[in-house]
């Protein structure tokens, strides 16, 4: 294989060829892991597939774009600063638009009131976070139209050079739109890491999580830690796509692309496990980064859930997941 | 049953001929179109339905099934020049060919990995197909022979083919609601375990009820290729075309027969005309109003409009008022153990079993027989490994050693419908129903492994169920049974798959003074014929009336075993029971 390789291109530009890609899928990965994070809490804490992730996700890349060019966060905190205020303060927005989707929409079908009801309210919760989606991408739609939208900084369009790594030639080249990304990613992860294992409030969402009714007899409001839960898991998720979309054109549909990524990690990091989450989102970037070594680069994406289904197929509990179903 | 097939087959004719006489008089070719676009949708929607509506296993990946049927008839057309006549039966055949791929592997997941995994099927055929090359597949004009390739210049062609499709479709759905695979399947849906356990291959039912779903939804693709003419991975494989068979089927009411048309009959038309009125001025408007549509109706009629519909006109409608009770059944007092025949022949024969959960041993090393036509009683406090001993038997939990020798036939390794069949019934601690089917159904469900025939199985259902003074209450719904009612019932589907060996969990858990009683005298009744009882409880105090001999569990290990007298006075039972303080007292 090597020798073949070998005769086609020369063995350090092979080399440089892994190293890019690895730090390609690394760079995406750190940023998918923020993605799975949001859907994986969400699912953690409610038992809900949100259909509806990816839209809140184009929600947060939107709300980035418009806060940098017209709510002036641009020329005040400049191109480095200014994208990553406007993906926060998206994040702040969806909070509040999650606080009250579910006060008024998923408080319906979720939580307590389905438990012990057939299929534990699967079938409504998921046509309303269907119908969500729907009306979330087609409402886009119409306030945003479809013209491809990119944020576009100096940084997008420059990048960092690392090396020469061996001899004169191997070098990587680092994207610094992606790099800011994948750094201030990581962060809001951590950040939301420390608050669920230290806060108070994070111990009440993990015990709502672990057993609803045990915690209510323990006088824990399930229904208020759901709402948390579920703005959280939105915002989070904002956060990540306004950072996507500083290096990625997207539009109202982009969501659907994304959300197929944030089913994949959240399952390989283990369904209700929200570090499990983060490294399941990042394994899917380096799959799909370094697939294109291997495989032709349509395939890309089709290699993500060939890894998907031998994951879930050998290891259904998740890569950190333990097994919650019960017999 | 028969007016009720009688009732739909009349529904079936009326409504379409009502939609034909509408169809013609349709002249613009744009709804002529829609009204070919309802028909296959409907189509979509009861594939869906037929497997992930009755069986409860969500399928996210329904699209993987259209676009393979759309793919085989319009690439069969374009390579060989073979015509949707033909190509539409590969199709299904392909479709079901999936269904069986897809199936064998997905099963072994369950509730939402199950869901998830089915959604990467069509998005990785989606790739593939792209990258294939076949990013546009357009069927080839043929205008020499219209109707030898379904070319027709009469849109309203379409409209009859597309209501043909859906009739068969229809036909076929409803045949198989009403046998023994809808009932089967939403035994499945409500308690894959009791399904099991009842004699149930709940494997082989999933598998063919998603291949003869594969195989509707190939179909539904493959005519869809034939009226658009022109096939793309995104829209025969996107995630919209698996949503949309959900939406159309959860719009108009899961697991009916009807919801999947009437879901598609109002959802369709009302996209398409939105998406062509208005597309222009404002595009996604038929993508909002469609997501709206659906989270009203799921907010207002949870279950769907049908059953909302059929509620509010007064069909099938909760009975209220008073109902009937138990039929208490004869009680000629309890046999007393002597008087029954414990004869030598060995029926159960346990050796050596053992099994452990990580460090936990529940059960260890435990060794006993039962003989034919004796009530054997297992006591033991909490935790000393008498259900995971049931698990064992009925083939619930693979041991980690020992061997199970059930007439003469070792049945480790045997699923646990497999062990049903053989001739081992059993009913659970808690009692495993299935809610929302009638007490006659849930009974049944037990019957089908022992009759071949439908109405036989029913038949079957009606005798036990009066054996345990349940008939009054065949038709009523499972939760609306009181507890005795329900542990009752259990027992009863235990006996519908006619067993040679009874296992009792705690039949008398959570029971009042008088209706321990009363299963005491059904239990006694059934001992009385002749069948052999192996009942778990805590205490002996009610049991002692009624076995042979006790064996006495404690931490997984054989503690005791022997006549009822012989085991109160063994110090080790009393010791296991009350302590060792207690045993001190004594002295």
């Amino acid at each position: 294989m090597a020798a073949i390789q070998g005769r086609l291109m020369p063995p350090l530009v092979v080399l440089e060829t892994v190293l890019q890609a690895l730090t390609a899928g690394l760079l995406m990965g750190g940023i998918y892991g923020l993605m799975c994070v949001g859907l994986g809490l969400i699912f953690g804490v409610m038992r809900v597939i949100n259909f509806a992730q990816g839209e809140f996700l184009m929600l947060g890349m939107y709300a980035t774009l418009y806060g940098v060019t017209w709510g002036g966060l641009g020329p005040r905190f400049g191109p480095y600063v200014g994208p990553v205020v406007g993906a926060v303060v998206g994040g702040v927005l969806l909070y509040v638009a999650g606080i009250g989707l579910h006060r008024m929409l998923l408080a319906r079908v979720t939580g307590m009131r389905v438990a012990g009801t057939e299929g534990e309210g699967h079938y409504p919760q998921l046509v309303v976070t269907l119908g969500l989606s729907l009306i979330l991408s087609n409402g886009g739609l119409i306030v945003f139209s479809s013209m491809p939208q990119t944020l576009r900084t100096p940084l997008s369009a420059s990048a960092w050079e690392v090396g020469p790594l061996v001899g004169q030639d191997v070098s990587l080249f680092l994207n610094k739109a992606r790099v800011v990304a994948c750094v201030v990613s990581l962060l809001v992860a951590l950040a939301l890491y420390g608050f669920i294992t230290r806060s108070h409030l994070g111990k009440t969402l993990r015990a709502a999580a672990d057993n609803p009714e045990a915690a209510t007899y323990m006088g824990i409001d399930v229904a208020s830690a759901h709402r948390v839960a579920f703005g959280l898991g939105v915002a989070v998720t904002a956060v990540a796509g306004g950072l996507v979309a500083t290096y990625y054109p997207f539009q109202p549909y982009v969501g659907l692309e994304f959300v197929i990524i944030m089913y994949a990690g959240v399952v390989l990091g283990g369904m209700g496990s929200i570090v499990g989450a983060f490294w399941g989102g990042l394994t899917i970037g380096l799959v799909q980064q370094l697939s294109t070594l291997v495989v032709p680069t349509q395939l890309q994406n089709a290699a993500i859930f060939v890894v998907f289904l031998l994951i879930v197929f050998l290891r259904p509990q998740g890569l950190f997941g333990r097994h919650v179903e019960r017999t | 049953m028969e007016t009720r097939w009688g009732l739909s087959l009349a529904t079936i004719a009326g409504g379409a001929v009502l939609y034909l006489l509408g169809a013609v008089w349709v002249h613009n070719q744009y709804y002529q179109l829609i009204l070919t676009l309802v028909p296959i949708w409907a189509v979509m929607g009861l594939a869906w339905n037929v497997f992930s509506g009755y069986s409860g296993l969500v399928s996210f990946g329904h699209a993987a099934f259209f676009g393979l049927g759309a793919y085989t008839v319009s690439l069969l057309m374009v390579t060989w020049g073979l015509t949707p006549w033909i190509g539409l039966p590969v199709g299904m055949l392909v479709g079901m060919a999936a269904g069986a791929l897809i199936g064998w592997p997905t099963f072994r997941l369950r509730g939402h990995y199950f869901a998830l995994a089915m959604l990467a099927y069509p998005l990785a055929l989606l790739y593939v197909f792209e990258w294939l090359g076949y990013q546009e597949v357009v069927l080839p004009m043929q205008r020499d022979a219209p109707a030898r390739y379904m070319q027709f210049s009469d849109q309203r062609s379409y409209v009859v083919l597309a209501l043909a499709l859906l009739v068969s479709a229809l036909l076929v759905c409803l045949r198989l609601a009403c046998s023994r695979f809808g009932l089967a399947l939403t035994a499945i849906k409500q308690n894959e375990l009791a399904a099991e356990a009842a004699g149930v291959d709940t494997w082989r039912w999933k598998m063919q009820a998603i291949m003869v779903s594969g195989a509707l939804a190939a179909a539904a693709g493959g005519f869809y290729a034939v009226v658009v003419l022109v096939v793309t991975p995104q829209a025969v494989f996107g995630m919209l075309t698996s949503a949309q068979a959900l939406i159309v089927t959860l719009f108009g009411g899961v697991a009916t027969v009807w919801g999947p048309v009437i879901g598609a009959v109002m959802l369709i038309p009302l996209a398409e005309v939105l998406h062509a009125e208005l597309g222009n001025k404002i595009p996604g408007i038929q993508g909002v109003v469609f997501g709206c549509a659906i989270v009203l109706v799921i907010l207002l009629a949870p279950e769907g409009l049908g059953p909302m519909l059929r509620d509010k006109l007064g069909r099938g409608g909760r009975q209220t008022g008073s109902r009937a009770g138990v039929e208490r059944i004869a009680d000629h007092g309890l046999a007393p153990p002597s008087t029954r025949e414990a004869s030598a022949h060995v029926i159960l024969d346990i050796a050596g079993l053992s099994c452990a959960f990580g460090g936990l041993h529940a059960v260890q090393a435990v060794s006993l027989h039962v003989r034919q036509g004796e009530v054997l009683g297992i006591i033991g406090p909490n935790g000393a490994g008498k259900t995971t001993l049931f698990n064992l038997i009925n083939g619930f939990t693979p041991p980690d050693q020992g061997r199970i020798v059930f007439e003469g036939r070792d049945v480790i390794g045997l699923k646990p419908h497999q062990i049903c069949r053989l001739g081992v019934g059993r009913t659970f601690q808690v009692v495993r129903a299935f809610p929302r089917m009638t007490v006659l159904q849930n009974v049944t469900v037990g019957a089908f492994g022992v009759e071949a025939d439908d109405q036989a199985a029913f038949a079957g259902g009606r005798v036990v169920l009066a054996r345990v003074g349940l008939a009054p209450l065949a038709d009523v719904l499972a939760s609306g049974l009181t507890h005795l009612e329900l542990r009752l019932m259990e027992l009863a589907r235990a006996l519908a798959s006619r067993p040679k060996l009874l296992l009792l969990d705690e039949p008398l858990a959570g029971l009042g003074h008088q209706e321990v009683e009363y299963m005491l005298t059904v239990i006694g009744s059934l001992a009385a014929t002749g069948l052999t009882i192996v009942m778990i409880e805590h205490t002996m105090r009610a049991m002692v009336r009624l076995v042979d001999r006790f064996v006495v569990l404690d931490h997984g290990s054989v503690l005791a075993q022997g006549t009822p007298e012989a085991v109160t006075r063994d110090p080790k039972v009393i010791e296991a029971y009350l302590g060792h303080r207690w045993m001190h007292a004594q002295h």
